[in-house]
């Protein structure tokens, strides 16, 4: 597709928590907890108040439609802050100092007096109703000469469990908010940029790692289209598909307006109460309902059942809006007989409301106030289509698609915290700020430094236990033998389900050292950690090794191995190397020098077949 | 050069090579803090921040009130606190300012339990609250029932709560319920307890309740509100939901939220058992002091020529030698000494230990069960009603608005 020609402009915010030693407005920890470790809990109602600027919020008004209980599980590192039952601490300084260093890397401007905001939230995310957040710094350059709007720090929210249940461990973790201007043109120039900022955030060094520790929201709009905010997409990898579905998303709605005014579409204005019909109808949803209302859409017949991307339809759309009603979703006639509801039933609804072929006939089901709402809410989706594509907060949904989540915020949703002071970054603090050391740098100078490959040194330079790297090279470690360690052997042990935060950096470097220093061999190094994660010391594992076996000794093993093998190396050849090796290294320990002993078996064995 | 600006102008300010939009708010520690079109207060150097233009104030959004006829009147008279608040834009501080008025437009669920007509009588923080103005409240609650009230709620700051209810409790008899509410978390949050308080506030003065009470929180969760005496009630938490408790009963029963039901143990005094009476005498001329290890006494010389004093003590209500030869001169000036215990729980018994004993004979009378502060408030009513000796020590010894309950319960 060429983007260019339909103008795609898209814009991406980017979330990343900070691995900080306190939380950003208390003092817990940042630790993640296992939902069941949770050990109290609590439920409270939200409401929305009326901004500085006097007005309520539309996108929390949007959540009013629904009064919502929320329970809320705390933990044994959770406080009276996480509950909303405790005035915040003052901003986390750590947390700063992090925010600050990225802002350097991208070439920001620091703002004077950092102000903490409350961004309204009703949806349950936060107990307090609102989320903490500040514009730490403004301007940053992307590499392809796009801009860096602001970084914010902000407090995460709490981690949903289920529909109206929150987990407050993830509460108040500090996260910085990265937002681009709209200045990226492609999928893959939005790919690249999200990889770009993660880079930089990683560069800190004080970022977390780890699945949901890193959040993209996508702004997206083409020519004609409109402004989408897609909330939530985790993978890097599927940034690219995501901006392109939504890309799809909004021609196919253009394509359907346009088919609507040449059909002059309109949407009826008032419900028809059809429960009667369907008071003896084989749909379990439609019978079990105290009201089924109907609303005709003149003219939209066969476009409420138009695919707008994979799995989504213009139905779904209308469905998403009334769901914010409490109802369970939509019936409609372009995907009708279907569900328990038969040809005769859409005749008779059909005709109740005086529904052409043409037209299509939305069924909204539930309690009379639960009804009419979704009904109002069907219909102002409908009237949107005839418009175009309506601005809007979605979340993506696996795969790339996305769902309507929301109106889009306006700036009426944030008021100061007044329970925390504003901060000065004075010049003389900006000036301390250090940059960190790109991790791409970081590549380009292990290569340099250490003679790695430039795809080890890569891979290396992001390394989570990248410390251990540098503490066994310093320690008089090969590099090879201490990224091949880092890289590839604490990766397989813990695929073995070997419990890898049970060896310590300095174990893994004292079992290093033994290998470089010739009291154990390279291929004792998945022993001894494994040793080492069952409780031994280093050194302990290492001295069980027991001595290296002398060179007559060596020989003698080899001999007999050999001999009593007979038969299996006159039917492997010199294929029975691999195998022979293993049996020799067990015998004869794992002090052993793996490449001495593979030489010698080697010649060994020629002998033999000779 | 720095231009004058009013609150809400229009503004540009630079931020490094950004030029950046927004509303001027306020000057703070030097800087022009300024809400920038996406929302976000920054504090920028005034040198940055050039005015671009005075916009016309648009008129607010006027939500009219709507009453049903048909419900039972309320009359909610506020003092401030946090139940109605607003944020001070110039210190950046939450502070009461709305009138009662505004309560019902922020509270919107009150309509459905009554009809209300409001009355502010101070916009304070509680910490500011006097003894005139326990008076003038006590006056202000009088008028209302007399005008027909159904029950009185008045809205206060927490931190002194407790203090007007007892005030108010031995000032009124009243036969309607007197129901004082506030709430924790600040009123402009969207998970404020003000507004189940107030909910709840509302059905215990719609109720069968016939006494002065506190509505508050009854747990961190938004469950249910409990209804504690005026006179066994204290904030025990500085910030959380459910900081007051009732001290040595249980409380006098519970709103359920959102329901508002109301359920009222057998100790709660019924509407309508009790006349319409005021006594509005005080002296405000009492102090309370808590008593601590090493205490200098030459501290109570401060309280000379005062009415009386209420004194925390330790445990059974004891003070250390010294102190007593102090109060023991306070006494013999005429000044009124009671002894309260910083255990806040249980009875004071000076006839245990010879402290104890020397206490009494210094003319120390003992505050049974009564909270300290409880028995200040008590002491400024009772010597606003008599200043002959013995008619002050039978009356602080009586129990008169439920202060000290002749038994004290086995809590098992
Ligand atoms: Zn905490």
């Amino acid at each position: 597709m060429d983007f260019e020609k339909v103008g795609l402009v898209a814009g991406i915010e980017i979330h990343q928590q900070l691995d900080t030693t306190t939380k950003l407005f208390c003092g817990c920890p940042t630790a993640v907890r296992p939902v069941e470790e949770h050990d109290g809990e609590f439920f409270r109602y939200l409401r929305a108040t009326a901004s500085e600027l006097g007005e309520i919020d539309r996108a929390a008004e949007e959540e009013m439609k629904q009064v919502r209980r929320f329970r809320y599980l705390a933990y044994d590192t959770t406080c009276l802050v996480e509950n909303d039952d405790e005035p915040p601490s003052p901003l986390n300084e750590e947390a700063l100092e992090v925010t600050l260093q990225a802002a350097k890397a991208f070439g920001m401007t620091p703002i004077e007096q950092v102000h903490v905001m409350r961004k309204l939230v009703i949806d349950g995310s936060n107990t307090s109703g609102f989320q903490r957040t500040a514009l730490v710094a403004v301007g940053g350059l992307l590499p392809n000469g796009g801009r860096i709007d602001s970084i914010c720090l902000e407090e995460e929210a709490a981690q949903r469990v289920e529909d109206a249940c929150f987990s407050l461990d993830r509460l108040g973790i500090p996260l910085v908010e990265i937002t681009t201007s709209p200045c990226l043109r492609t999928p893959d120039e939005v790919r690249e940029t999200a990889a770009h900022i993660g880079m930089v955030l990683r560069s800190t060094g004080r970022v977390k790692r780890g699945i949901g520790t890193i959040r993209q929201d996508l702004n997206v709009s083409i020519r004609e289209g409109a402004r989408v905010e897609i909330k939530g997409v985790q993978e890097l990898d599927l940034i690219a598909e995501v901006v392109r579905r939504e890309v799809a998303r909004q021609m196919e709605l253009l394509e359907i307006r346009a088919e609507l005014l040449a059909r002059e579409a309109r949407v009826e204005d008032e419900p028809v109460d059809v429960s009667g019909i369907f008071a003896k109808t084989a749909s379990s949803v439609l019978k079990r309902a105290p009201v089924v209302l109907a609303l005709c859409l003149r003219g939209f017949s066969g476009l409420v059942g138009r695919e707008l991307q994979p799995g989504r339809r213009l139905g779904s759309e209308l469905s998403d809006y009334a769901k914010k009603c409490g109802v369970g979703g939509i019936f409609h006639t372009d995907e009708l007989p279907a569900y328990g509801v038969t040809p005769a039933e859409v005749d008779v609804l059909r005709s109740a409301l005086g529904a052409a072929d043409r037209d299509c006939v939305v069924l909204v089901s539930g309690t009379r106030s639960k009804t009419e709402c979704a009904v109002r809410q069907v219909a102002r989706r409908a009237r949107c289509a005839l418009e175009g594509v309506p601005e809007e907060t979605r979340r993506m949904l696996e795969g790339g698609s996305s769902a309507y989540m929301r109106p889009l915020p306006g700036a009426a949703r944030m008021y100061p915290e007044t329970d925390v002071l504003p901060v000065s970054i004075t010049g003389e603090r900006w000036a301390a700020v250090g940059t960190p050391e790109l991790l791409t740098e970081r590549a380009r100078r292990f290569e340099r430094e250490y003679g790695l490959d430039a795809s080890v040194a890569r891979q290396l330079a992001d390394a989570e236990r990248l410390p251990l790297f540098l503490k066994a090279v310093g320690a008089g470690v090969g590099p090879s033998l201490a990224a091949r360690t880092v890289l590839a052997t604490l990766k397989e042990l813990s695929r073995d389900g070997v419990s890898l935060d049970r060896i310590s950096d300095d174990d893994v470097a004292g079992v290093l050292v033994a290998v470089e220093t010739g009291r154990a061999g390279k291929e004792a190094v998945p022993a001894l950690l494994r040793a080492v994660a069952e409780g031994s010391r280093a050194e302990e594992a290492v001295a069980a090794l027991g001595p290296a076996p002398g060179q007559e000794e060596l020989d003698a093993i080899v001999e007999r191995v050999i001999a009593e093998r007979a038969g299996f190396i006159a039917e492997r050849g010199m294929a029975a190397l691999g195998p022979l090796m293993g049996v020799v290294m067990a015998e004869a320990g794992g002090a052993a020098d793996g490449r001495a002993v593979s030489e010698l078996l080697r010649r060994a064995l020629k002998r033999a077949l000779e | 050069m720095t231009e004058a600006l009013a609150a809400g102008d229009r503004v540009a300010c630079t931020v490094g090579s950004t030029e950046l939009g927004g509303t001027y708010i306020t000057d703070r520690d030097g800087m022009r803090v300024v809400k920038l079109d996406s929302g976000y207060n920054i504090g920028v150097h005034p040198g940055r921040v050039r005015f671009a233009g005075r916009p016309r104030a648009a008129p607010g959004p006027g939500i009219e009130v709507e009453q049903d006829r048909s419900l039972p009147e309320l009359a909610i008279i506020s003092t401030g606190g946090t139940i109605a608040s607003r944020i001070d834009y110039r210190t950046g501080a939450v502070t009461s300012q709305f009138t009662a008025a505004d309560i019902l437009r922020a509270i919107p669920d009150l309509a459905r339990i009554a009809r209300y007509r409001t009355r502010v009588i101070a916009t304070i923080l509680s910490e500011n609250m006097t003894p005139s103005l326990w008076q003038e409240l006590a006056r202000a609650v009088q008028d209302e029932i007399r005008a027909g009230a159904s029950g009185v709620i008045v809205t206060h700051g927490t931190d002194t709560m407790s203090f007007t209810a007892a005030a108010l409790a031995f000032m009124i008899s009243t036969p309607v319920p007197v129901v004082l509410v506030g709430s924790q978390r600040s009123a402009d949050r969207p998970s404020s307890d003000n507004a189940m308080n107030g909910v709840c506030a509302a059905s215990a003065a719609v109720s069968d309740l016939g006494e002065v009470v506190v509505v508050m929180h009854d747990t961190p969760s938004d469950d249910r509100c409990a209804i504690h005496r005026a006179t066994r009630v204290r904030k025990l938490h500085t910030s959380r939901r459910d900081a007051f408790a009732s001290v040595g009963l249980p409380p006098l029963g519970t709103v359920a939220y959102p329901d508002g039901g109301v359920e009222l143990g057998p100790g709660a005094v019924r509407r309508g058992a009790r006349p319409l009476e005021l006594d509005d005498r005080l002296e405000p001329n009492c102090g309370l002091v808590q008593f601590y290890p090493g205490m200098d006494p030459g501290i109570l010389d401060a309280f000379s020529g005062y009415a009386g004093v209420v004194v925390a003590g330790t445990g059974l209500g004891h003070v250390s030698t010294p102190c007593i030869d102090r109060l023991g001169a306070l006494t013999g000036d005429g000044t009124t000494v009671v002894m309260t215990s910083q255990c806040l729980d249980g009875r004071i018994c000076d006839r245990v230990y010879d402290t104890g004993r020397d206490l009494l004979a210094a003319g120390v009378l003992e505050g049974g069960t009564m909270l300290p502060e409880v028995g200040l408030v008590k002491l400024m009513c009772v010597l606003g009603r008599t200043r002959d000796p013995a008619e002050v020590a039978r009356l602080m010894q009586t129990d008169l608005a439920g202060e000290m309950p002749g038994r004290t319960p086995h809590g098992l």
